[in-house]
């Protein structure tokens, strides 16, 4: 699937700019985004490695049990199949309260590792599993209480009320989740039964 | 709201410190595990940048939208959060630098910087997680997640419009 979309972006990418006369930017992005992607990766190295060894102290000192239990009336309907003590479970809690905390950063290293464990219980077969779909989609649809950067960006902005979006955020972003949750759902279901 | 972050990290230093485990060895030993986790993505994160770039400065995206935009306009849909809506799923510092210009144009306060900051909070770089996620374990058949993830962008989008309009009433 990704392969078609990485692809047809290329492609796409390559025949627009023949077409609207902008090779020559294009063969200037497509020299520097070498330097920009290993740019990308230096400054995702030390975000990464600092959250995962925040997270490796919350694991050793149980504190990822007692997150898991906060979300467990929220996850348990998500992931039924999923032990409640399995490492991937408190994994996936973390990333949860992360990313409702905002911290966007934090949240992508806790997600990496939940990923790492669901595949583990998935004995490393590369199909992707019930539980990986949700996980992911469920990071693809933005969780945030609050929208910290968002707000002071407004507000550098010249924005009167900041923070005067944050309900129809709320409403829309619930209902993105929840569209996108029905939808990994029913088709969990229906491919579960056909297999 | 800058204290989050520190008070989140500071949070579990200190339970750590209670419970009475070697803080910094471990630490040391989660922050080796992430150096594993980079190695993974890293190969994803390059072909992504790669393709983003290549798709941003082609023009595509405007040569898309000049086909788009009068649909929106009929729907009732702001013509410029278009690009937006587009470029979004792809790459966060793209949609970010049109939100920006979107705000110098037309202002925060205006509708379409209110739907556009919406689109912003309810959204997230879609094909940028699901290639990241399932890069760094290597799955490749990753079934209908791209689907359900596409059905969260619309839903997001149309939402935005809906949701600034009733809260803000209609203009």
């Amino acid at each position: 699937m990704l392969n078609y979309v990485w692809s047809g972006l290329v492609i796409i990418s390559i025949i627009c700019s023949v077409f609207l006369g902008n090779t020559e930017d294009l063969s200037k992005a497509l020299v520097d985004s070498g330097a920009s992607s290993i740019e990308l990766i230096i400054t995702m190295a030390g975000i990464i490695c600092l959250w995962t060894g925040i997270m490796k102290i919350a694991v050793e000192s149980g504190l990822t049990s007692v997150f898991a239990k906060i979300f467990s009336p929220l996850l348990r309907p998500l992931f039924p199949n999923l032990d409640k003590n399995s490492d991937a479970y408190k994994s996936i809690s973390m990333n949860i309260s992360a990313n409702l905390l905002g911290l966007g950063n934090a949240a992508t290293p806790f997600g990496l590792k939940a990923m790492e464990q669901l595949h583990t219980l998935n004995n490393k077969c590369d199909t992707a599993s019930n539980e990986m779909i949700i996980f992911v989609v469920m990071n693809t649809a933005s969780l945030q209480l609050l929208p910290t950067t968002l707000a002071s960006l407004r507000q550098s902005y010249g924005s009167s009320a900041p923070f005067e979006i944050i309900v129809p955020v709320w409403i829309s972003s619930a209902c993105a989740l929840a569209a996108a949750l029905i939808c990994a759902c029913t088709l969990n279901c229906v491919k579960r039964k056909e297999r | 709201m800058e204290f989050v972050m520190p008070a989140f990290a500071c949070i579990i230093v200190v339970f750590g410190l209670i419970k009475r485990v070697p803080v910094f060895d471990i630490f040391l030993k989660g922050a080796k595990e992430g150096m594993q986790i980079l190695y993974n993505i890293a190969p994803t994160i390059i072909g992504l940048v790669f393709a983003v770039d290549l798709l941003r400065s082609s023009g595509a995206i405007d040569a898309i939208c000049n086909f788009i935009e009068p649909v929106a306009d009929y729907l009732g849909f702001p013509k410029e959060i278009v690009p937006m809506v587009l470029l979004r799923p792809v790459s966060g510092s793209g949609s970010t630098a049109l939100l920006t210009s979107l705000y110098e144009q037309c202002g925060p306060d205006s509708f379409a910087g209110r739907v556009a900051s919406v689109l912003a909070g309810s959204s997230e770089t879609t094909f940028y997680a699901i290639a990241m996620y399932f890069g760094c374990i290597k799955v490749k058949k990753i079934r209908h997640t791209l689907f359900a993830a596409i059905i969260a962008d619309i839903t997001a989008a149309v939402m935005s419009v809906l949701t600034v309009r009733l809260y803000f009433g209609i203009s």
